[in-house]
């Protein structure tokens, strides 16, 4: 076996081996394909369905960013990475973007040498409790035992927050989020924390969700954004502006359904520009004129992905809060397109 | 003398009686119990309280089978079916059956290939395992490689045509030198087989593998249960010669050969298996130039292989060291070179020692291709969970997909198990 597999990965190596060293949107672009880096599966973000094919919240713009690029929005081969692998696997070149709930912070901005170019979800640390605990504030917590995944910033955001707050709390240590879901139902805790779409993810799958609340609390910034390395400003645009495309989409209502009658020609300015039929926005960027209707067209706007993956009509029920447009009282703000 | 008998005695039985069963109490289920269960007050006890526990286990689990629910698309509509009753979800493996076993991006029209090289498997395992069949079934043993994987990877048939090509001429060099020494036809064979790819590899044409009879199927689409089971077979088969070899190599007079050998087993050994991985998928990245990568599942195969080869090494050494000075004696007096001596005195005592070592290594190997799950290879505890606990249905099915996992592995570990006990049987190692 051994000499057939490596030479079998020899020829597949050979062939494979073409790639040249020019910048990243060259790259893909020869290629035919993203190489896009998901988890290797979080509920409602991206995990593969019964028929293998990738779905999510952070998946929606792996194919926005395929679709502006290819004109494609299939033409993506999705890399799953575990937290230790995603940054390498990013700086190694394997894959062009990563797209994996990772939290947008100083040093993996500065230090590992990425360039974050936007936020596509507002997340932070919250509390769930039993409903039956009668708590409505996380600052009625006082003696309460807290499941916590060891090892994580979440464990140094509550100790901040019991600490800022003068009250005490006792930590149960728990090592993955699928035991401390065990472990909070069984009644090891009172609280679990952890960020607050993945309390409402783990509530969902609760025998029933209705007896255990969330609290308003939000003790920590998680803003979760696509990142993609330093050094190729032109990719990073790409990646950027497709983000961009997609919150401007949905504060202008251009969605998925109107979308072709919109491109044949609006009276505002702003969706043409963005549609691609007034102006050279997709020129100036390296790709066709219809880059952002693709786009769009791939999964619908920032609203419609949250609503389709993530939102109130699905299992994970998250309200749009932090994440609503900025006309909504929320904080997604595109730059205009001009 | 028949008539004094019969008149002086009242009564002669003609037959013997037959015998009469033992009494209830000492004997059938109620003599076991009370020599085996209730012997001593304190062991009564002890029984009462262990069966209470079996009854606690059981009352748990029996009907959370036997309610078990099949046919449901989601865990939502599962704990409908159920309506509160204790039971388990066992339509996530019904459903994400060829997930499990497959993973989620192998072809599905293509699933008959790795199952077909799989069933080969048994016809290509069966004369190693069992010496009493016919040797000639060897041959579907040496083709067994190259068909599984053409097969699983499909492609060029020039690909593992080639390869056995390779092989083939290697032997026949080996064949012609070994006469001469050993070490001569050894690297002589490797050198010749791998002038023959080299050349060989020029001449396939570029795009072949599109034109290809079966599709090509890239080594990241492979997962589940058949990835294990790959890296196990391949990783097991190559480890043991391997590892022979390096505890010949570090019993050998040689200091070079010696040093290396030992430094090799040493390192590997000092390292664990997980940060071997990590290396294999994420460090070796950076060492290749960029553009340019070794396939992911050869990476893993090089590092698990190093790792159990150097276990091995040392088992086998154990095995080396237990045979008496006179065994080693003897073969020299004999005027045996040191090929011989090991091929035909030494190798087969001392592997026969070591069988129990070596299938306990190969169960903790298979065991421990698991770990591949961490460095976002699918294997069936990655698939568990990762896509499958990250589906929106199946969401919090914890118990019924990784008892699942733990069966498949059982069965496979308990079987390789029973297999060394019956082989030791059957090579009576113990010299009683």
């Amino acid at each position: 076996m051994n000499k057939s597999v490596f030479f079998g990965a020899l020829t597949v190596a050979g062939m494979a081996a073409g790639v040249a060293a020019a910048g990243t949107l060259d790259d893909v672009k020869a290629r035919g394909k993203l190489n896009c880096g998901v988890t290797t599966g979080l509920v409602g973000f991206a995990a593969p369905d019964a028929n293998g094919e990738w779905n999510g919240f952070d998946v929606a713009v792996c194919r926005a960013v395929a679709a502006a690029v290819l004109g494609d929005a299939t033409a993506v081969e999705f890399v799953p990475t575990t937290g230790k692998t995603r940054f390498t696997a990013l700086a190694s070149g394997e894959i062009d973007m990563l797209a994996r709930n990772t939290t947008w912070t100083f040093s993996r901005d500065v230090d590992l040498k990425f360039t974050f170019v936007g936020v596509n979800y507002y997340d932070g640390q919250g509390f769930m409790a039993p409903k039956e605990l009668g708590v409505s504030s996380a600052k009625d917590l006082d003696g309460a035992t807290v499941c916590i995944q060891t090892g994580t910033t979440t464990e140094l955001n509550l100790a901040d927050f019991f600490r800022s707050n003068n009250i005490s709390y006792e930590p149960v240590p728990i090592e993955t989020n699928a035991e401390a879901q065990q472990q909070y139902l069984a009644g090891a805790c009172d609280v679990f924390t952890t960020d607050a779409s993945g309390l409402a993810a783990t509530r969902a799958t609760f025998e029933n969700p209705g007896d255990h609340v969330v609290l308003p609390e939000i003790v920590s910034k998680e803003p979760l954004g696509p990142l993609v390395r330093h050094g190729d400003n032109e990719w990073g645009d790409v990646v950027r502006w497709t983000l961009n495309a997609l919150i401007s989409a949905e504060e202008l209502g251009i969605t998925s359904a109107n979308i072709a009658e919109m491109a044949a020609g609006s009276n505002n300015p702003e969706i043409n520009r963005i549609l691609g039929t007034e102006g050279t926005l997709g020129e100036m960027l390296g790709l066709e004129a219809d880059w952002a209707m693709k786009a769009i067209a791939a999964g619908g706007n920032y609203g419609e992905i949250f609503e389709g993956n993530i939102g109130e009509s699905t299992p994970i029920g998250l309200a749009r809060g932090l994440n609503a447009q900025w006309t909504d009282g929320g904080l997604l703000y595109s730059p205009p397109f001009r | 003398m028949s008539d004094t008998s019969a008149n002086s005695v009242a009564f002669v039985r003609t037959e013997q009686v037959p015998p009469s069963p033992p009494p209830f109490q000492t004997s059938g289920p109620v003599k076991w119990a009370k020599d085996n269960l209730f012997s001593t007050p304190f062991y009564s006890v002890l029984t009462i309280v262990a069966a209470y526990f079996i009854y606690l286990i059981l009352a748990g689990i029996l009907p959370w089978l036997a309610n078990g629910v099949w046919g449901t698309t989601s865990l939502a509509e599962c704990r409908e079916v159920l309506d509160g009753v204790s039971g388990g979800c066992f339509s996530v493996l019904s459903e994400r059956w060829n997930q499990l076993i497959f993973g989620f991006t192998y072809p599905s029209e293509l699933y008959w290939r790795p199952a077909l090289a799989f069933l080969i498997m048994f016809a290509a395992a069966a004369p190693v395992l069992f010496f009493k069949l016919p040797r000639k079934l060897l041959i579907i043993t040496a083709l067994f490689p190259f068909v599984a994987y053409y097969l699983i990877w499909g492609g060029t048939i020039f690909t593992p045509i080639l390869a056995l090509l390779g092989v083939v001429v290697g032997y026949f060099v080996y064949r012609r030198l070994v006469a001469g020494s050993f070490a001569a036809g050894f690297f002589g064979g490797v050198a010749a087989a791998f002038v023959v790819w080299i050349i060989g590899g020029m001449l396939i044409p570029e795009n072949a593998n599109e034109t290809a009879m079966l599709q090509a199927v890239p080594s990241r689409d492979l997962g589940g249960f058949m990835l294990n089971m790959m890296l196990g077979v391949v990783c097991v088969s190559l480890s043991i010669p391997l590892g022979i070899a390096l505890a010949l190599g570090r019993q050998s007079n040689m200091p070079l050969i010696k040093w290396i050998c030992v430094i090799f087993i040493e390192f590997i050994r000092g390292v664990p298996l997980i940060t071997l991985l990590f290396v294999a998928n994420v460090m070796l990245a950076y060492f290749f130039p960029p553009g340019t990568s070794t396939d992911l599942f050869l990476r893993v195969v090089i590092m698990i292989t190093m790792f159990s080869a150097a276990y091995i090494a040392e088992v086998i050494r154990g095995g080396l060291a237990a045979l008496p000075r006179g065994q080693y004696e003897a073969a020299d007096s004999l005027g045996l070179d040191y090929p011989q001596a090991m091929r035909l005195i030494i190798l087969p005592q001392a592997l026969k020692i070591s069988i129990p070592g070596i299938v306990n290594i190969a169960v903790g190997l298979f065991k421990d291709t698991t770990l591949v799950s961490v460095i976002s290879m699918f294997d069936l505890l990655g698939m568990i969970r990762g896509p499958i606990l990250a589906s929106t249905e199946w969401n919090g099915v914890y118990w019924e997909l990784l008892g699942f996992a733990a069966l498949l592995f059982f069965v496979v570990c308990y079987g390789i198990s029973q297999y060394s006990q019956w082989l030791e049987r059957q090579l009576a190692t113990d010299h009683r």
